[in-house]
C-alpha cells in the first residue's frame, strides 16, 4: 500500500466517522421516541410503540408553548424583515465615512451572545417603559439580532441590483415610491422571502435569548428545555420526530423548487439563444 | 410632437472636475440631434441633464421653452434609453412597454392595446407575453424603444444604444431608429463615439471634447468644414501637415509645410505668419499620372497598400504629421498600376485643403 | 444621506431611516446603554432609587472580583470556550477540505447537504440527541457496560466533559461553514502546483492553504467561541450544579438572586470578554467586520 492511499483510507475512514457523529445522535433521539420504554432511550427495545405521541398530543401544556412559539415567530417575521429591509437600503445608500462605524452598530446584535442581548432588553423595557417579561418582550428581543441576519440577507441581493432599472422607471413617469414596489420590492423577494423563513426559523428555536425575557410563559423550545431538565419521558423525542420530519420535508420542497428554477432558466436561455 | 430642447450656458461640476463647461445650444423639436464625442467627453452628463437625473451646477435646461430646473426625471416629457437598455427582467414584454402607462394609472385593457400597437410598430407583433430573457439583442433594443415611445414623450433621449449590438444589426438598426423618428416627429437626442452613427442618421451634430462642444453642424459641414483640429481628425480621417501661413490670397491662404507649400481654403481668416496645419481627407487625395498636375502636390515612396475591395488604401512614407494616407476607388486596374511605381506623386485641389489653427488632435 | 433621498424619493428614504433608527436606538443601543448604566448603580429597593443611595459604584464588578467562585467560573468558561473552539477547528479542517478541495460534482453537493440538514435541527434537540447518550442509562454507558468495559455507568452529565461534548457538537457546522467557503475560493491549481515542487503535505496545508483559509478560520473561531461562552442551553442541558457556566451564574442573579444590577455587571464582563476576543482575532488574522458578518 502506497502512502498516498494510505492516506485516502483514512480521510475515508475520518469521513465516515464524522458523519456518524453528525448524525447518529438524531437516529437514536428519533429511535427512542418508538421504544416502548418509560425512559427516553433506544437500548435495550422494548417494542414498538406509538404512545409517546399520543402523549405529546394530549399535552396542553405543550400546545400552549406551540401555539406561543409562533405566535412569537410571526412577530418576528414581521417586525426583522421590514427592519432588515430599512437597514439595508440605509447601508446600500451610505457612502459616507461613518458607514464602517453605522455598519459595525446595525451587526453587532449577532455578535453579541444571546443571553446578554435578553438581559439588556428586560431591563431597559422594565426600566422605561415598566414593560416586563412575556410574549411581547419576547419579540422584542428576537427581533434585535434576527433582524440584523434579515438585513444582511437583503443587502447581498440588493447589491446584485441594476439600478439603472430605477432610473429607468422613474423616466418613463413613474414616481420614486410606486418604483420602489413595482421594480425594487420583486427584484428583492427572493431575499425577503429567504429572511421571513430565517427569522421565524430562529425564533421558533431560540433558547438562550427568549430565557430571559419570556416571564411566566414558556415557548417549545423551553418547554422541551425544562422536560429535558426535569421530568423527562419520551414525548420529547417524539416532538424531535416530527420537527425534524419538518426539516426534511422543507429541505425536499426547497430542493425541488430549486432545481426546477434551475431548468425554467436553462429553457429561457435555450430560447434566446 | 417633439419639442425644442435648449441648453443656456451650462456648466456641470463635481467637486473639483468640470463634466460639462457653459455649453448653450438650441436642438429644434421634431430634429435628430447628436452628441459626438470620445468617452469621458461629457456627453453622458448631458443626456442625464437633459432627463433630469442630474441638475445643472450653472446655467439652464429648456425643453418646449419651459425651464426644468426642480422638476424630477418622472415628470419631464423625456424618455431614456439606457446603454443596457435597462428591461424589466421580471415583467413580460408587453408590461414593459406599457409600464409608463401604467405608472400614469391607465386601465389594463388600453395598456395591452398600446403595447400591441408599439409592437406593431417595431415588427414584433405576437411577442406580448414573451419573457424578456426570451429576445435576442436587437429584438430588447426594438423593446426599449416602444417602451419609451409609450409614453409619447417630446424628448428621445438614447445613450449609445446600439453599442451592444453586431455590425450588421448595428447598420439596420440606424434606419430603423431614423424611419421610426420621421414617423413619430418626436425630438431625437442621440449620445455616441461612434462617428458612422452620428454622420449617418443625424439632422445635426455636436461634437463634443471636455466638456465643451465644439462644432454644431449639419454632418456634411462637420466633414467638409470643421472647426478645429479636434474636429476634423476625430470625425473621419484625415492628413495633417503642420506649417504656417505665408500669403492670403481672397478666401485662400497659402501653408509653407515641411513637404512644401500648399494652397487651401482659409476657414478661420487666419493671418499671415499664423502656425496652422493643413488637413486634406484621404479620398480627396488622388495619384498623378506623369505629366499631370494638381493645386497641390507632393512626391513619396509608398509604404504599403491595403486592400479594402471598394477602396485600396496607401500609405506614404513620412510626408504628414503622421503618415499620409490616400483612399483609391478600385476600377480593378488600380492595384497593379501602384505597385508598379517605387516612387508616387501625389495631388489634391485648393478645395480639398482646409487650412486651421493648430491645436488639439483626437489622436492625442 | 443625500443619495438615500435622491435614489428612493423622501417617503421610502424618511421610513428606511426612520425604521433603521428605531431599531438601532431602542433595540439595539439604548438597551445596552441602560445595561452598563445598570451595572454600576446598587440594586435598591424602588423608594430608594433616585435617592441619595443611587450612586454609581464599581461594587458590581468588585463582587465578581472577590467571589472566587464566581471569579473561577469566569475564567473556566473562556478557558472551556476556547477548547472547545480548538477542538471544533481540528475536527472540522479536514472535513472542509475535502469538501472544498477533493469531493467534486455530485459526492460533494450530497455531502454539502449532509451537513446543512443538521443545521437546521433545534440546537436544543441537538444537545438533547447527546444528553441522551451521555446519560446514566444512556447508549454510552449501555454500550460500556454491554461490552464489559465498566461496572457501573458513569455519570458523564454533571461534567465539564458532557458540556463541551455537546457544545463541539452544537457549533460545529458554525465552524464547517466558514471554513469551506475560505477553502472553497482556493485555486486548486495551486496546490497541484506545491505539490508538484516537491512540497509535503503538512507543508502544502502550512503554506499554501492555511493561509488562504486564514479569513474563514478567524469566522469559524469567533463564531464558535462567541456561542460557545455565551450559551445558556447547553450547559442548562448537560451540565449539573458542578459544572455551572458563567450564563447560568448571571441567569441565577436575574431570577434567583433578584439583584439585576449585580446580573448585569456579570453580563458586561462577558460581553467586554466577547468584544476583546473578536478584536484579538481580527487582529491576529488581519480580518475586518465585512468578512466576518457574511
Amino acid at each position: 500500500m502506497t502512502s498516498s492511499s494510505l492516506l485516502r483510507s483514512f480521510i475515508y475512514l475520518y469521513l465516515v466517522l464524522f458523519f456518524a457523529y453528525l448524525f447518529l445522535p438524531l437516529v437514536f433521539m428519533m429511535a427512542a421516541a418508538f421504544n416502548d420504554s418509560r425512559f427516553p432511550t433506544m437500548l435495550p427495545w422494548q417494542g414498538f410503540t406509538l404512545r409517546w405521541f399520543q402523549e405529546l398530543f394530549a399535552d396542553q401544556l405543550m400546545g400552549r408553548a406551540v401555539w406561543n412559539s409562533i405566535l412569537i415567530g410571526l412577530g418576528v417575521v414581521a417586525l426583522s424583515v421590514p427592519i432588515g429591509l430599512a437597514g439595508a437600503l440605509v447601508l446600500y445608500n451610505l457612502q459616507s465615512r461613518a458607514r464602517t462605524l453605522i455598519y459595525g452598530i446595525m451587526v453587532s446584535p449577532i455578535l453579541t451572545p444571546g443571553v446578554i442581548i435578553g438581559i439588556s432588553t428586560l431591563i431597559f423595557w422594565r426600566q422605561y417603559f415598566g414593560v416586563g417579561g412575556g410574549l411581547m418582550l419576547a419579540v422584542v428581543a428576537q427581533t434585535t439580532f434576527i433582524a440584523a441576519f434579515a438585513m444582511l440577507l437583503i443587502l447581498a441581493r440588493l447589491q446584485r441590483f441594476d439600478r439603472t432599472l430605477e432610473e429607468a422607471a422613474l423616466d418613463l413617469g413613474a414616481s420614486h415610491t410606486w418604483t420602489f414596489w413595482r421594480i425594487t420590492v420583486p427584484f428583492l423577494r427572493p431575499a425577503l422571502l429567504a429572511a421571513a423563513l430565517m427569522a421565524f426559523l430562529q425564533s421558533f428555536e431560540n433558547y438562550n435569548t427568549t430565557l430571559f425575557v419570556i416571564g411566566t410563559e414558556t415557548t417549545m423550545t423551553l418547554n422541551i428545555a425544562s422536560r429535558v431538565r426535569l421530568g423527562l419521558t419520551p414525548a420529547v423525542n417524539a416532538i424531535a420526530v416530527i420537527l425534524i420530519a419538518l426539516t426534511i420535508l422543507g429541505a425536499i420542497i426547497y430542493e425541488l423548487m430549486r432545481r426546477a428554477e434551475v431548468r425554467r432558466r436553462a429553457l429561457a436561455a435555450e430560447a434566446a439563444a | 410632437m417633439g419639442q425644442s430642447v435648449e441648453l443656456d450656458n451650462v456648466t456641470m461640476r463635481f467637486g473639483d472636475f468640470v463634466a460639462v463647461r457653459n455649453v448653450s445650444l438650441k436642438i429644434g423639436a421634431g430634429e435628430f440631434f447628436s452628441f459626438l464625442g470620445p468617452s469621458g467627453c461629457g456627453k453622458t452628463t448631458i443626456l442625464r441633464l437633459i432627463s433630469g437625473f442630474m441638475e445643472p451646477t450653472e446655467g439652464a435646461v429648456r425643453i418646449g421653452s419651459k425651464d426644468m430646473r426642480g422638476i424630477g426625471p418622472n415628470r419631464r416629457p423625456t424618455a431614456l434609453i439606457f446603454q443596457n437598455l435597462a428591461l424589466f427582467p421580471l415583467m413580460k414584454v408587453w408590461e414593459n412597454i406599457a409600464f409608463g402607462l401604467e405608472a400614469r394609472g391607465v386601465g389594463k385593457a388600453q395598456r395591452r392595446r398600446r403595447a400591441e400597437e408599439l409592437l406593431d410598430l417595431i415588427a414584433l407583433p405576437g411577442y406580448a407575453d414573451k419573457a424578456v430573457s426570451e429576445l435576442s439583442g436587437g429584438q430588447r433594443q426594438r423593446v426599449a424603444i416602444a417602451r419609451a415611445l409609450a409614453v409619447e414623450p417630446a424628448v428621445l433621449l438614447l445613450d449609445e444604444p446600439l453599442s451592444a449590438l453586431d455590425l450588421k444589426l448595428r447598420q439596420h438598426m440606424r434606419s430603423e431608429l431614423r424611419a421610426i423618428q420621421r414617423k413619430t416627429g418626436v425630438t431625437f437626442i442621440y449620445i455616441t463615439h461612434d462617428q458612422g452613427e452620428a454622420l449617418t442618421m443625424s439632422d445635426r451634430i455636436g461634437v463634443m471634447s471636455q466638456g465643451e462642444v465644439l462644432q454644431i453642424g449639419q454632418p456634411a459641414d462637420i466633414y467638409d468644414a470643421p472647426q478645429n483640429a479636434f474636429v476634423a481628425t476625430f470625425v473621419g480621417e484625415s492628413n495633417l501637415f503642420p506649417g504656417t501661413i505665408s500669403r492670403i490670397e481672397g478666401k485662400e491662404a497659402l501653408i509653407e509645410t515641411a513637404v512644401g507649400p500648399m494652397r487651401g481654403r482659409n476657414l478661420h481668416a487666419l493671418p499671415v505668419g499664423t502656425p496652422a496645419i493643413a488637413l486634406v481627407r484621404p479620398e480627396r487625395m488622388r495619384v498623378l499620372d506623369a505629366g499631370e498636375a494638381a493645386d497641390n502636390m507632393l512626391e513619396s515612396a509608398p509604404q504599403r497598400f491595403d486592400f479594402e475591395g471598394a477602396f485600396i488604401n496607401v500609405l506614404l512614407d513620412g510626408a504628414g504629421e503622421r503618415e499620409t494616407i490616400l483612399h483609391l476607388t478600385n476600377d480593378g486596374r488600380t492595384q497593379a498600376r501602384l505597385q508598379a511605381a517605387t516612387l508616387l506623386r501625389v495631388g489634391f485641389d485648393t478645395d480639398a485643403t482646409m487650412i486651421l489653427p493648430q491645436g488639439q488632435t483626437a489622436h492625442g | 444621506m443625500a443619495e438615500l433621498f435622491r435614489r428612493t424619493g423622501p417617503l421610502i428614504a424618511w421610513m428606511a431611516l426612520l425604521t433603521t433608527l428605531l431599531w438601532v436606538a431602542f433595540m439595539i443601543v439604548l438597551p445596552q446603554v441602560m445595561m452598563v448604566d445598570f451595572s454600576f448603580r446598587p440594586s435598591l429597593p424602588p423608594s430608594k432609587i433616585g435617592g441619595p443611595e443611587d450612586v454609581y459604584t464599581l461594587k458590581n464588578y468588585a463582587t465578581l472580583w472577590a467571589n472566587t467562585i464566581h471569579r473561577g467560573i469566569f475564567f473556566k468558561t473562556i478557558w472551556s470556550s476556547m477548547l472547545v473552539t480548538v477542538l471544533a477547528l481540528a475536527v472540522c479542517y479536514p472535513i472542509a477540505y475535502h469538501l472544498a478541495q477533493v469531493a467534486r460534482g455530485q459526492a460533494a453537493a450530497l455531502l454539502i447537504v449532509a451537513l446543512i440538514v443538521p443545521f437546521w435541527v433545534n440546537e436544543i434537540l441537538r444537545t438533547f440527541a447527546w444528553f441522551l447518550i451521555l446519560s446514566r442509562n444512556g447508549i454510552f454507558n449501555s454500550a460500556l457496560v454491554g461490552l464489559g468495559l465498566i461496572d457501573r455507568p458513569i455519570q458523564f452529565i454533571d461534567g465539564n466533559i458532557g458540556v463541551m461534548i455537546g457544545m463541539v457538537y452544537a457549533y460545529i457546522l458554525f465552524m464547517v461553514f466558514p471554513l469551506y467557503n475560505a477553502m472553497e475560493s482556493l485555486d486548486r491549481h495551486q496546490i497541484e502546483a506545491a505539490r508538484d515542487l516537491g512540497a509535503s503535505t503538512w507543508r502544502i496545508h502550512w503554506r499554501v492553504v492555511i493561509p488562504h483559509a486564514k479569513p474563514g478560520i478567524a469566522v469559524g473561531c469567533i463564531m464558535t467561541f462567541m456561542l460557545s461562552a455565551g450559551t445558556i442551553a447547553v450547559p442548562r442541558l448537560l451540565g449539573g450544579p458542578r459544572s455551572r457556566w458563567f450564563t447560568e451564574v448571571i441567569y441565577s442573579w436575574f431570577f434567583d438572586g433578584g439583584d439585576w444590577n449585580q446580573g448585569a455587571a456579570y453580563a458586561f464582563a462577558l460581553l467586554i470578554l466577547c468584544i476583546v476576543f473578536i478584536l484579538v482575532m481580527m487582529r491576529l488574522f488581519r480580518v475586518s467586520l465585512q468578512d466576518i458578518a457574511k
